[in-house]
């Protein structure tokens, strides 16, 4: 029974650069908690602290009631997953699997039982006497995970243990390694690239950036009430589309562009009536205004010109444009997997030339490319930003929760 | 017929009309390739033939010369020229010399570059590219150049004309390219192998030992092999060191054979040469795969 | 659920780096030590020589100081300069001929053929017997009576049978050191290069075919810039190597006939070893640690920019 508590962690590399900047994070017993944020946010040296791997520069690590600065990997009572898994080429599976045990110089009969339970576990019965070189990936990965259930640790530590799977396997495992820790009902810290993932697995999800913790928080609610702009960006696939407005004087309106939008009551906070903002409107709140039921007024419509209309089946994603300026932050870009980010430097906003907005309409709607569209707009679901510190406007973001970029 | 299935029958018949103009090319250039291959093997394995021959024949064979009943294949064979270098030439001795000191520079050569190929491949020591530089080029350095200083010093360490000193001389010649091909092996074993065992529970010692050790098996053998060959091999420094038979390795008894007597017996030093080059031809014979990848392993990075 | 296993005596030293650091220096000082003993005590104990009268033939007479003169004594010397020039010129036309055809064989054994692990093996065992082997196989091929080469000759061209090789003319004596050496170099030459071929990726070929490019042409500008770091390394390996050659013509010529096939090697040898001058000796080894030292440094300043 452990909690996992970090308090004030930082990371400094000799030559000065910042892996991780002040992280407070309490990870309960039994809970599944995800670090997520684009390549080099800090997550992966986080997990490393924990484990041992990497020397805390500041601050305290807690396992249970116990302070692990000092501690070696071994002494922490952890067990890691790691990325590339890491299996020992020379022994058999079962020997990897009860490698740990034999260290710490357990019965034979003893290990055999708690290897072949683990086996049994994730079906790995029949590989118990094979080499991992004759094993698949998929085979691999739960090669990886037995050698961490069989410890029966006080955390579960797991570095990106997905990543290297087809998509498919992605999707089964992603299940699996939920069921089993659900099962096990131990502390996990999982680390991952993929927003999916984290939405999916996590009982709450971390987002990280440039080593500092933007949001932490249960998945549905980093959805619903994103605390800026990058977590707003980060989470929803296709991201959330996001543009440069006005707000009208009395705050009823925000201007687009050439298009007005209608603010639902109350949205606007009282200073930053006439100002700029941020205006945030998720692909999936926008719907063909003209299948999607009743057209609304002008104000409740966006306008654009077609690009191009991707049938997925279940649903259609269309890209247009509008004549108002988009937002993207420099991770926002990479998270999109669009090629070359810009020269945007990390933590900046700026508006850029791709002002590719994405809507998600039903599969009957008629929108063809190369014509102009009318979206309804679900007002209700509409964020606002604040352009210089790119905190969230509304909806309001929960207290504690936040941190400015 | 329909319109698609004639489509299909004429680019099938165009298919097989390609296909029959150009095997004849084909078969020619793979005929001479085949023939370059049989050329390069005769050119690297007939001399070996030739002393073997050689090595079969008896004196008077030899003193003879090649012809007639003695040409390619001689009618009579006779394994008198080994017997005459084991009982009158006393070839047993150089040899276990030779294996004395080619396994002493071995094993030196394994422990000490090991160590160090690790020590540079994983470990963060301050001034590792130094050393490694350092060690390129004492791998370039022309020690032969150094035959006059060495001779010096152990003349006055009452050490000449002695195998001994000589395990240590061969180690210019393996210590670099072995701690060159173990860095680069242990560059490529994942350092989250270590980690994984540190996490599972084992000292820095014991993961080293039950995980990288034997993981890194391939590599040593590797580097072991590669050193016995150049330690056995030398003959430059066995030449200016060594002065009694009894003392000689087997290469340079081999030589003083031939020097020897007024006539030369090559029956009897081909079968010299002959005892000293089958280990090595076994040795690359069943293992050319893993020198091969051991010496080009990381080259071109 | 779990057994809470917190060893007190684990704790580590404040900076894990340092003992890493520690464990490391203790790791690699055999090798340095080792290494150091070998190559640069006897230089510097060299150099030392090399300004002094050092010779064991005149026991009795001390050692000492003389400047400059053994360098002046060689640099004028007929046979270190035809040594010099004999090694050079040496060195160039085995360098040539060993890359271009260690090239071909690189080439041919770059494909996959049925029987290539037997052709390569065969080719890689001339390497790795001794250079002692090597000079005596070909000393015997080429022996009037006992070798082949005359009996071969001799079938088509009866006055060329029994002719002297070794020994008899400069230009026989220097053909067969020079197939002695190529025989056993030319394996390992191509082993380096068939390494930076197989680095190469297929489909750059492939992309060259559909491009249009002719076999030719595709060597020419994909294989052969793609290759030259392997070039370059085995061009370094080689160069070296060629320079100091010793053993073949130690067993094959002794140098002869008469010096014409002494090369800087031998004459170091002949030197130290037959002279017992050291410091004569000394001028000699230093300026071919200085020549060895200045080739590997060209080509090292041309191999690294394309690094």
């Amino acid at each position: 029974m452990a909690t996992v508590t970090l308090e004030h962690i930082g990371k400094i590399y000799p030559g000065g650069v910042r892996a991780v900047e002040d992280l407070n994070l309490e990870i309960a017993d039994g809970e599944f908690m995800v670090l997520v944020g684009p390549s080099g946010c800090g997550k992966t040296t986080a997990l490393r602290m924990i484990a041992g791997l990497e020397e805390i520069s500041e601050g305290t690590i807690r396992i249970g009631e116990q302070v692990v600065n000092d501690l070696e990997p071994r002494s922490r009572d952890i067990a890691m997953v790691f990325q590339n898994y890491a299996l020992y080429p020379h022994m058999t599976v079962a020997d990897n699997i009860g490698f740990a045990l034999q260290l710490r110089k357990m019965s034979k009969q003893e290990i055999r039982a708690k290897v072949d339970e683990a086996a049994r576990i994730l079906g790995l019965t029949e590989q118990l006497g094979r080499k991992p070189v004759q094993l698949s990936g998929g085979q691999r990965q739960r090669v990886a995970m037995g050698r961490a259930i069989v410890r029966n640790p006080a955390a579960f530590l797991m570095d990106e243990p997905l990543s290297n799977l087809d998509a498919k396997l992605r999707v089964q495992m992603r299940a699996e390694i939920a069921r089993i820790q659900r099962h096990l009902g131990v502390a996990t810290i999982y680390v991952t690239h993929d927003q999916t993932e984290a939405m999916t697995m996590g009982d709450r999800v971390a987002v990280m950036r440039d080593g500092i913790l933007q949001q932490v928080d249960a998945p549905q609610v980093l959805y619903d009430r994103p605390a800026n702009v990058f977590v707003a960006a980060f989470i929803g696939s296709p991201a959330m589309n996001l543009y440069e407005g006005v707000v009208s004087d009395d705050g009823s309106h925000v201007r687009l562009g050439d298009q007005t939008l209608d603010l639902p009551r109350g949205a606007a906070p009282r200073d930053h009536h006439g100002q700029d903002v941020i205006v945030g409107i998720r692909p999936e709140n926008l719907a063909d205004a003209v299948t999607g039921g009743s057209a609304g007024t002008r104000g409740s419509q966006l306008e654009g010109e077609v690009d191009i209309v991707e049938a997925l089946g279940s649903e259609k994603l269309v890209h247009f444009r509008i004549e108002a300026p988009r937002v993207q932050t420099a991770d926002a870009i990479s998270v999109d997997d669009s090629g070359e980010a810009d020269a945007l430097s990390q933590g900046e906003l700026g508006t850029t030339a791709m002002n590719e907005s994405v809507a998600r309409v039903e599969p009957t709607s008629q929108i063809r490319a190369g014509e102009r569209a009318a979206f309804r707009v679900d007002a209700e679901h509409l964020h606002l930003f604040d352009p210089a510190s790119s905190l969230a406007l509304w909806p309001a973001p929960r207290p504690a929760e936040a941190a400015a970029v | 017929m329909s319109t698609a299935a004639v489509e299909v029958a004429a680019a099938q018949r165009t298919a097989v009309h390609r296909r029959r103009r150009r095997p004849a090319r084909r078969i020619v250039r793979e005929v001479l390739f085949y023939l370059a291959a049989l050329i390069v093997v005769a050119i690297s394995l007939f001399p070996f033939y030739w002393i073997l021959r050689t090595s079969l024949e008896s004196d008077s064979q030899v003193a003879a010369g090649v012809g007639g009943a003695n040409g390619l294949l001689p009618s009579h064979l006779t394994g008198s020229a080994y017997v005459n270098d084991f009982s009158q030439q006393h070839f047993l001795t150089p040899l276990l010399n030779s294996v004395i000191v080619a396994l002493g520079t071995t094993v030196v050569t394994v422990i000490v570059a090991s160590l160090a190929g690790y020590a540079l491949a994983r470990l963060r020591i301050r001034g590792g590219a130094v050393i490694l530089a350092f060690v390129l080029l004492a791998g370039f350095f022309p020690v032969l150049a150094m035959i006059g200083p060495l001779f010096l010093l152990f003349r006055s360490l009452g050490l000449l004309n002695n195998i001994f000193p000589l395990i240590i001389v061969y180690l210019v010649y393996t210590l670099p390219i072995s701690t060159w091909l173990l860095k680069s092996f242990f560059e490529q074993i994942p350092p989250d192998l270590e980690e994984a065992a540190l996490v599972d529970g084992a000292t820095r010692l014991q993961a080293l030992r039950k995980v990288v050790v034997p993981v890194a098996v391939p590599g040593v053998f590797t580097a072991g092999i590669l050193s016995f060959i150049l330690a056995w091999n030398d003959f430059a420094f066995a030449v200016s060191f060594l002065n009694t038979t009894g003392n000689f390795t087997a290469p340079l008894s081999i030589v003083t054979f031939g020097q020897s007597s007024f006539q030369v017996f090559y029956n009897r030093i081909d079968a010299a040469v002959v005892i000293i080059s089958i280990p090595i031809a076994l040795l690359v014979l069943f293992l050319q795969r893993r020198i091969v990848a051991g010496l080009t392993a990381g080259s071109f990075r | 659920m779990s057994t809470a296993v917190f060893e007190m005596k684990s704790r580590r030293p404040r900076s894990r780096a340092a003992a890493d650091r520690r464990r490391g220096y203790l790791m690699v000082a055999p090798l340095v030590i080792l290494l150091l003993a070998v190559t640069a005590y006897p230089l510097f104990y060299n150099l030392w020589n090399s300004f002094h009268f050092v010779n064991l033939s005149y026991g009795a007479l001390p050692h000492k100081w003389v400047g400059f003169s053994n360098y002046s004594e060689m640099f004028n010397s007929s046979a270190w300069t035809s040594a010099l020039v004999r090694t050079a010129l040496f060195t160039l036309v085995t360098v040539v001929f060993d890359v271009v055809v260690a090239l071909g064989l690189a080439l041919m054994l770059n494909r996959r053929f049925r029987g290539r692990g037997f052709v390569r093996a065969a080719v890689l065992v001339p390497w790795a017997v001794p250079t002692v082997v090597s000079a005596m196989l070909w000393k015997t091929m080429f022996d009037p009576r006992a070798g082949f080469v005359d009996y071969f000759l001799g079938n088509f061209h009866s006055a060329w049978a029994n002719l002297s090789w070794v020994n008899a003319n400069v230009w026989r004596s220097w053909a067969v050191i020079f197939i002695a050496d190529a025989w056993k170099n030319v394996p390992f030459v191509a082993i380096i290069l068939l390494a930076g071929l197989q680095v190469i990726p297929s489909e750059v070929y492939e992309a060259a075919r559909v491009d249009g490019a002719t076999g030719w042409q595709s060597f020419r500008r994909m294989t052969l810039p793609l290759l030259k770091p392997a070039i370059m390394v085995a061009l370094i390996f080689r160069t070296l190597q060629a320079f100091l050659v010793f053993d073949v013509i130690y067993i094959l010529t002794g140098g002869g006939p008469g010096t014409s096939t002494e090369t800087l090697s031998f004459l170091n040898y002949q030197t130290f070893i037959i002279n017992t001058d050291f410091g004569y000796g000394g001028a000699i080894s230093m300026m071919l640690v200085v020549i060895t030292l200045a080739v590997a440094g060209v080509y090292v300043r041309v191999l690294r920019p394309s690094t």
